[in-house]
């Protein structure tokens, strides 16, 4: 991690002990999607944000070190598959696409295991959301329009990183 | 198994697995593609056996759940959908070799036809947007694929006036939820008929009309479809030319103002009007300004903005014969339309440019690109026996039928200005003396010419044998859907 990428270093610290929380908490929402405000949309918004954070606080490559744009795509593919996964499996096991068919007993009612598919369904909409909204944060910062000598305008990819 | 579900889920699912377990090999994807719309076409084909039949989404009853509705007027256009489909995706597969990703062309290819497949099968009215969303947002970035300054400048362009009519829809859809308290279409049918007369029911059908209207490209709202079919990869001009402004701008149309609103829109003739004007606008319109244009794909999309023209003309009239000809006219611009536009796009893939008068005597260098590109042009002309003959016939005839003498004559005018632009294009591109900078111009790889071969005999047939059968078993049920108006609502709320 290059000391001249990004903000000044006391951004960097409280970045560094923030993260680790707002990522937690970006967790928290997920998981507990079914009982409290909250679900897979805005906990992956939340877990998208700390990327961002990075980001903003670090340059791109750090984060991009951490999940890069190819596996990130790749876990936005999954998120949607596991989604599209658990509605198939209600057609195979119950009697309808999308049906809730993991058994609800009410003991379970406000436990974290509880809601049959519920839960499942948020965290594939965490993964799908979070790994999304960081690809679209990535794509619309890599690139930018520069001027061309003879006046035409052209979208361009960034040079990654500033080497001295 | 119930398959219903399946032809939205599979082509989503295709869509984001294709990106994932294809990025090492590219032919993986062409077989995926293909499969997925090939099994997509037959299931379209199977519903025919099944019928009328409501799906509910996760077991909840409508009007609290999520439903499908499979009907006749579905079923037609779910036929039309899957069929361009997959003769799009077969020939993309050497089509698509000129761009960049095809991995991400079939990813949002598949997530554009689980859009059109959803908007057709919905029973429920914000699913509709919501599907209608994911159709046209793909169709944005499929535009401007090739990301040349003039696509991306289409694309924007689609994307802002796009933008505006989701914008109309969804407050259309707002009022209507603020009228009636649900966002069940059969629901809605039921609870409407209480308010009907009031100023924010007329107030939705107008936005409705706006909306829907920018979305089929009808004249005053055609803005964005001569920049934005013209500027995409040939095989989606196809799709969005002979799919997207029916499934996206004809289908809601009939569906609403038939099934869910009915009774009022067909006593008063002041929307049928209203559109009967559009229609003979955008007829009028496409044709004359289809007749100066150069760039072969243009005047394609203006000839597209004509045939919408003669659509909305037919079914708002009303009359069970507007309606089959209505329908009959969709069918046939569908696949004609798709046609003329894979063998334009046959004849960008090899002299790339679009321009009609660098061209000329191709038929004897391009046989197979000149006689499908030929047969796609004498359909949609008029010519007997082909099948856009009949049902431009059809539609005069309802104008009759209708006591509308001066409508009927005035398309007739405008066919003749319709045969005038294509026996133009046909003049510059296909005869007339071959340029000595065409000489080693060769035919197009086999999948293009296949697909073309297949789109032709599906025309060439339609119009000569193919036309009762196509009446009494495709045609009829989405007649009788659309005829029995608001039974609909008794038939999901009883079902």
């Amino acid at each position: 991690m290059s000391e001249k990428e990004g903000l000044s270093v006391i951004v960097k610290v409280v970045t560094r002990w923030i993260v680790g929380f707002v990522l937690l908490f970006g967790l928290y929402i997920v998981i507990f999607g079914h009982l409290t405000p909250g679900g897979g949309f805005p906990g992956g918004v939340i877990i998208a944000g700390t990327f961002v954070l990075l980001t903003l606080a670090f340059g791109k490559d750090t984060p991009l070190r951490k999940l890069n744009s190819t596996l990130a795509s790749e876990l936005d593919s999954t998120g949607a598959i596991i989604f599209l996964g658990i509605a198939l499996l209600g057609l195979y096991f119950g009697s309808f696409f999308a049906e809730n068919f993991l058994t609800k007993l009410p003991s379970s009612y406000f436990k974290l295991f509880s809601a049959g598919v519920i839960p499942w369904a948020n965290l594939a909409i965490g993964l799908k959301v979070g790994a999304s909204i960081f690809m679209v944060f990535i794509i619309l910062s890599v690139t930018r329009v520069v001027g061309l000598p003879n006046g035409e305008k052209k979208m361009t990819r960034k040079p990654t990183g500033r080497r001295k | 198994m119930n398959v219903l579900p399946l032809m939205v889920a599979l082509p989503l699912g295709m869509g984001f697995l294709i990106p994932m377990v294809s990025r090492k090999n590219r032919r993986t994807a062409d077989v995926l593609g293909n499969l997925a719309t090939l099994s997509l076409l037959i299931m379209s084909l199977y519903l025919f056996r099944i019928g009328n039949q409501i799906y509910f989404m996760g077991g909840w009853k409508p009007p609290l759940g999520i439903n499908l509705v499979l009907d006749g007027l579905s079923a037609f256009f779910l036929l039309i959908v899957n069929l361009v489909a997959f003769i799009v995706t077969l020939y993309s597969v050497d089509y698509m070799e000129i761009y960049t990703s095809k991995l991400r062309y079939y990813s949002l290819f598949l997530l554009m036809l689980a859009g059109m497949n959803g908007v057709v099968l919905t029973g429920d009215i914000f699913n509709l947007f919501v599907f209608l969303e994911i159709a046209v947002i793909s169709a944005y970035a499929l535009v401007g694929f090739g990301t040349e300054a003039e696509e991306l400048e289409a694309s924007f362009k689609y994307l802002v006036l796009g933008t505006v009519s989701s914008v109309f829809i969804l407050l259309g859809i707002g009022f209507l939820y603020s009228l009636t308290g649900t966002l069940n279409l059969a629901d809605i049918g039921s609870k409407i008929s209480g308010i009907s007369g009031g100023h924010a029911f007329w107030f939705v059908v107008i936005l409705f009309v706006f909306g829907f209207g920018l979305k089929a490209a009808l004249v005053p709202f055609h803005a964005w479809l001569p920049d934005a079919h013209p500027s995409a990869p040939a095989s989606i001009s196809a799709v969005l030319s002979g799919l997207l402004i029916k499934a996206l701008g004809i289908y809601p149309f009939l569906r609403i103002f038939y099934n869910i609103f009915g009774f009022p829109l067909l006593e008063t003739r002041f929307i049928p009007q209203i559109l009967m004007f559009l229609g003979g606008a955008s007829m009028l319109t496409g044709a004359l300004l289809a007749l100066v244009q150069n760039d072969i794909k243009r005047m394609f999309a203006y000839s597209s903005i004509s045939n919408i023209g003669y659509i909305v003309i037919a079914f708002s009239l009303g009359t069970p014969l507007g309606i089959m000809a209505a329908l009959l006219h969709t069918f046939v611009h569908a696949t004609s339309k798709a046609l003329l536009f894979l063998s334009a796009g046959s004849l960008e893939y090899r002299l790339e440019t679009r321009d009609i008068k660098k061209m000329g005597g191709l038929m004897e260098k391009m046989p197979i690109t000149g006689i499908s590109g030929d047969i796609g042009f004498l359909s949609l002309a008029g010519i007997p026996p082909l099948a856009g003959f009949w049902s431009k016939l059809f539609i005069i005839l309802a104008l009759l039928d209708a006591g509308r003498l001066g409508w009927a004559i005035f398309t007739i005018l405008v066919s003749v200005l319709t045969l005038g632009y294509y026996l133009r294009m046909n003049r510059y591109v296909f005869f007339g003396p071959l340029k000595n900078n065409l000489q080693r111009i060769k035919e197009s790889p086999v999948f293009m010419t296949a697909s073309m071969l297949i789109l032709s005999l599906i025309t060439v047939f339609l119009g000569v044998i193919l036309l009762p059968h196509l009446r009494s078993i495709v045609l009829d049920p989405a007649v009788r859907t659309l005829i029995n108006g608001t039974k609909y609502i008794s038939m999901v709320m009883g079902g």
